[in-house]
């Protein structure tokens, strides 16, 4: 077992960056946590402090406000981290990829480890995706 | 002399899932002034719209906010129809108002389990999430998604409720009016909610109409101020229902009148349900051929206030000039008189109350200047912008 095994092996600790977004994402990861899909009964937990966490968890497109903050919480935090983004904002820009003050999506800023899409992804699908990620 | 110190939340704060940032300037534990910084979630989307046609438009403003996803399309349709002297078919009234309203019970139900979050009280929280997940598998039937609808088009809508859908919506109305009355009772009853929610946060009748506040906010101060009665639209002036209105003005006035406005909405839905039965299924849209050249105004009742969308068409097919306010936009300035004079913990609470929603808010970027930060632009600045803006407008047209 390697050291990053090692380090993901139980109760992964999650940070919430919610980027430029509309919302939806937000709520659908808060979602997680209330009693139908519940993932503290696999010890996640949502943090307060990047610097506790495990899992990033990035949604919405970034605009130019929150790309040099995106990228200071990223080198805040205790390496190894696991970045995924969330929605088809985080994954691509989504709707707002032509707007004009957005800095490109997550993965031009920081590098992202899964993509989950969807608008919003339903909790199962972040679920999923967190599972998936860990079993790789 | 006491020292004055500053006390950040945000921009990434774990109380709020949206960044912004708030400056608490405090003596001790008492509030002295507060100043906000928005400006993380600003994504130009009245820019974005009018690259747009009207039909992806919809799917744009969906996007403005989560929560709110049917008010701003709602606003934006009345909008386009007015600009376009468009009548819409009786059914897809109600199907509007349906969809609507059932937002309005999701949408309060998030903002009882918030609050209750912010208060620290978690059971809350869990309880009025988890009795929120029925009302968003009702979404999921009717259109497909939890969170964005996509139910609203020029002319009407995109998708029927079939007839032999309602039984099902009705069954979990009733349940969802069950565990209304729990909440109702868990909230009203209980002692730890009271000492914390009374008299904290007051917004005088005078405040409410210094700052235009609007919607459940302006109401538990005794403002019965409601776009659904005062300007109606879709089958609101068909169905019987009252504006719920509190008159203390503190941050349990605001919880009272949200949970009792869900019984309202409740029978809203209900009634137009009723109606639904007697109209042709399938009857959903008119034809649109095009939108002539003009303008229309649109207003909607979010849970959180009025919707205001404004769309100068030229006869294309894409809006000339899309103009948004949103309801949080005037209510977030209340925080200049509710959350000063209390201890930090209270304004978290009353920072919270008016249900903020800082996506719907973001309507304006500040450009950067490279040797002093920000430039921030003051009320003559911003009344002159704005003028000129509109002068363009009218050059062009």
């Amino acid at each position: 077992m390697g050291f990053k095994e090692f380090c993901f092996k139980k109760s992964l600790w999650l940070f919430h960056f919610g980027g430029a977004s509309c919302n939806n994402c937000d709520i659908e990861i808060l979602d997680c946590l209330t009693p139908r899909y519940d993932v503290e009964r696999f010890g996640m937990l949502l943090v307060g402090s990047i610097r506790h966490a495990d899992v990033l968890l990035v949604n919405g497109s970034i605009n130019q406000r929150d790309k040099s903050r995106l990228l200071e919480i990223y080198e805040q935090a205790s390496k190894p981290i696991v970045v995924v983004a969330i929605g088809a904002c985080g994954c691509t820009g989504g709707i707002f990829a032509e707007g004009n003050t957005f800095a490109g999506p997550v993965d031009k800023i920081i590098p992202v480890d899964a993509y989950i899409p969807g608008c919003p992804p339903k909790p199962e699908a972040i679920l999923a995706g967190i599972v998936k990620l860990l079993n790789k | 002399m006491v020292k004055k110190t500053l006390i950040p939340i945000g921009p990434y704060h774990p109380l709020q899932e949206e960044p912004e940032l708030f400056k608490l300037y405090c003596e001790g534990e008492i509030v002295k002034d507060i100043k906000w910084e928005t400006g993380y979630n600003h994504r130009g989307i009245e820019q974005l719209s009018e690259k747009k046609t009207f039909d992806q438009s919809f799917f744009l403003v969906e996007r403005i906010c989560g929560i709110c996803s049917t008010s701003h399309p709602f606003a934006f349709a009345n909008a386009i129809e007015e600009a376009g002297n468009i009548e819409i078919t009786n059914r897809a009234k109600y199907i509007r108002t349906i969809i609507g309203e059932l937002e309005r019970i999701h949408s309060h139900l998030l903002w009882v389990g918030l609050a209750g979050h912010f208060l620290g009280y978690n059971t809350v929280f869990m309880w009025a999430w988890k009795y929120r997940e029925p009302v968003l598998d009702l979404f999921e039937m009717i259109s497909g998604n939890r969170n964005s609808y996509a139910m609203f088009k020029v002319g009407g809508v995109r998708r029927d409720i079939e007839n032999n859908k309602i039984s099902e919506i009705v069954k979990v109305l009733d349940l969802v009016k069950k565990k209304t009355d729990m909440l109702v009772g868990a909230v009203m009853d209980d002692p730890v909610i009271h000492a914390r929610t009374k008299g904290v946060g007051i917004l005088s009748k005078q405040d409410i109409f210094d700052y235009a506040a609007v919607g459940p906010t302006a109401r538990a101060s005794g403002v019965a101020i409601d776009v659904r009665k005062d300007d109606p639209y879709a089958a609101y002036p068909l169905v019987n229902w009252k504006v719920i209105t509190a008159e203390k003005g503190d941050v349990f006035a605001k919880a009272e009148v949200r949970l009792l406005e869900m019984y309202e909405s409740i029978s809203i839905v209900e009634q137009c349900l009723e109606g639904l039965k007697k109209e042709k299924e399938g009857d959903i849209e008119v034809k649109v051929k095009d939108i002539p050249a003009g303008w229309g105004t649109g207003r909607a009742e979010a849970p959180r206030g009025e919707v205001f969308h404004y769309v100068l068409t030229d006869g294309s097919n894409s809006p000339a000039r899309h103009k948004i306010r949103a309801p949080s936009y005037t209510n977030i300035a209340t925080f200049k008189k509710s959350c000063i004079g209390q201890t930090i913990s209270d304004a978290t609470i009353s920072l919270a109350a008016v249900d903020p929603c800082y996506c719907c808010t973001e309507r304006m970027a500040v450009a950067y200047d490279s040797k002093t930060g920000y430039r921030i632009l003051n009320g003559n600045q911003l009344i002159a912008l704005s003028a000129k803006r509109t002068q363009n407008i009218k050059n062009q047209s």
